[in-house]
């Protein structure tokens, strides 16, 4: 009875927890953004001065583009580090893998003063930049920078274990059958680690979507040039346009939903060994159903 | 994500690579291509930018650096934010392990759901995080409970961005926990709190310290979701990270602001590497989120 009561009472004051932190907020701001029904939310987030220009969909535009050149970007970069941390021994190994963590430690108003220091005008590199011609601060350049620093660890951190637990023997064995390194690392290693890799892809998208603080600084915030998403939704908070920032809330909410959706599935297959390769039935698909049978 | 786990291949794992069987010059190059690469992406991302902020704060000197650091309010941001870190992680941590108990040790319907509802802040923009935080705990609360402009609204939003990596640190721990020696211990007459004590926490210690150095990472340098509803009052509400905002804003030079970045990064990292020793006292585990 006792143990009843304390399963009871700690599976409420858990769900309490949740609810009054997490779910109760999130579900008002989607009250919240069509209290006002869905025309005039929309009217107002398309059109907060009535102007003809739309500040949201320019928003909405950028930050795609941004997350289209940010995460491809991230995503080579995660896979080569983590080939290059579970298949070599080099000198600094160990140094590569803390730096790749260091962005999860650092604010994300300190990324962008970094960057600023860097490549802006008065920055270490930023003459140079400037006499090509080139401008990152308070362009897109930036704000692609700025995405990519904090949105590092996530597919090295979602792949290496993958590579860690198959070890080498598939790619040995293809290797001694003939196959060139680009054609063990196309039909043998990327088959093992996708569901990895798209789990870490799915973090590293939702990162760089939600990226603020750098931006903040990054961007320098110009309506309908250098504004992002999340920019504007804070833009227009600012301005005290609270319904159109409630709306514009809640569709990076709706968009977070469906990452999280895409992150449970990639977790759920990440877990289950890729039994069918696109390749069909092939040595790979043999070795890996043999390893499963080694390691639950 | 593993933080703080040990580079190199796994045991038994050869050293040679996939480029090994390239003869000559080609092998030399695919050896060197693919680490030079990433350390080169890296470098212009990452550690370059973080070099020209450590040496930013120095721009004025060493007196120039403690001189910003220890201004009243760059001071009082630090403590702050280094209190409101402590505190959440206390807090989370407590709730984490017991909201990753549930999620493990109980079965009730919807619960995938609420397993879900774990990765909501992580994967939810900070601004959007602050804003729903603020509609119903700011100055419209439905409760009446206006927690903006207080540090009880600061809290708040550090509790809600830092409880995934809590509870996603001890929920794998405890779920391949073996249950044995919680059953042979009550079979020997232990009540379920000395079992809860002397054998469920300390295996789920090195775990629950793991999440905390995640959280604690990420608390000391949390904007966005503290943007609207902290207040940015200084002295009061205004956490390290709006005080670097504020001061790049409104200084001339950019080394008061570099200068509090430095601290801020170092006590982060020293924190860190003294959770991290903690941990490994404890127990080796991997901890993935």
């Amino acid at each position: 009875m006792k143990r009843l009561l304390g399963r009871y009472g700690l599976r409420t004051a858990v769900l309490g927890y949740l609810a009054l932190l997490v779910v109760v907020p999130v579900g008002a701001i989607a009250y919240r953004a069509f209290a006002s029904g869905f025309v005039t939310a929309w009217r107002n987030l398309a059109n907060p001065d009535g102007a003809s220009t739309s500040g949201f969909v320019h928003a909405l535009v950028l930050t795609l583009v941004v997350a289209l050149i940010a995460v491809p970007l991230n995503a080579v970069f995660g896979v080569v580090a983590a080939l290059v941390l579970a298949r070599r021994r080099f000198p600094g190994a160990a140094l590569l893998d803390a730096a790749i963590d260091l962005p999860v430690a650092v604010s994300p108003v300190v990324v962008g003063l970094a960057l600023v220091l860097v490549y802006g005008r008065a920055g270490w590199f930023g003459g140079w930049l400037a006499r090509q011609g080139i401008q990152v601060i308070f362009s897109i350049p930036g704000i692609v920078m700025a995405s990519a620093f904090v949105s590092i660890p996530y597919v090295t951190r979602a792949v290496l274990p993958v590579l860690q637990e198959i070890g080498t023997e598939q790619e040995q064995a293809a290797a001694t059958l003939g196959a060139g390194p680009w054609q063990i690392f196309w039909r043998v290693t990327l088959p093992s680690i996708r569901w990895g890799l798209a789990y870490g892809v799915t973090l590293t998208t939702a990162r760089v979507l939600g990226e603020y603080g750098a931006l903040s600084i990054v961007a320098g915030n110009v309506v309908g040039h250098t504004q992002t998403l999340t920019l504007y939704v804070g833009y227009l908070f600012d301005e005290s346009d609270t319904a159109g920032a409630d709306f514009g809330a809640f569709i990076l909410a709706a968009i977070t939903l469906a990452v999280l959706a895409l992150l449970s599935i990639s977790k759920a297959e990440k877990g289950s060994p890729p039994w069918r390769s696109r390749f069909g039935r092939s040595r790979s698909d043999l070795a890996v159903s043999s390893l499963s049978t080694t390691s639950p | 994500m593993t933080l703080g786990t040990a580079a190199g291949a796994p045991e038994g794992a050869p050293a040679r690579g996939r480029g090994g069987r390239l003869p000559g010059v080609g092998r030399a190059a695919a050896r060197f291509v693919a680490p030079g690469t990433a350390v080169v992406y890296l470098s212009l991302l990452v550690l370059i930018p973080i070099a020209a902020v450590a040496a930013n704060a120095f721009g004025d000197g060493w007196s120039g650096f403690w001189g910003s650091v220890h201004n009243p309010e760059s001071w009082a941001a630090l403590k702050l934010t280094i209190v409101s870190a402590l505190v959440v992680v206390v807090i989370n941590t407590i709730a984490g392990t017991a909201i990753a108990w549930v999620l493990v040790r109980d079965e009730f319907p919807g619960k995938r759901i609420v397993a879900s509802v774990v990765d909501l802040p992580f994967a939810l923009p900070t601004i959007v995080a602050g804003l729903t935080l603020l509609s119903l705990y700011g100055p419209d609360s439905p409760f009446h409970l206006n927690a903006a402009g207080t540090r009880f609204g600061v809290w708040l939003a550090l509790a809600f961005v830092t409880l995934p990596f809590s509870v996603r640190a001890v929920q794998p721990v405890l779920a391949e926990l073996d249950r044995d020696a919680e059953e042979a211990a009550s079979s020997l007459g232990a009540n379920s709190a000395t079992v809860l004590r002397r054998i469920v926490l300390p295996s789920l210690a090195p775990a629950m310290l793991s999440g905390a150095m995640l959280a604690f990472a990420r608390a000391m340098g949390e904007y966005g979701s503290l943007v609207f509803i902290s207040g940015d009052k200084p002295f009061s509400t205004e956490v390290a990270s709006l005080r670097i905002f504020n001061l790049y804003e409104s200084s001339q030079s950019t080394s008061p602001a570099a200068a509090l970045s430095l601290a801020l990064l170092l006590i982060s990292l020293v924190v860190l590497l003294v959770f991290g020793a903690l941990r490994r006292r404890l127990a080796r585990p991997e901890v993935t989120l």
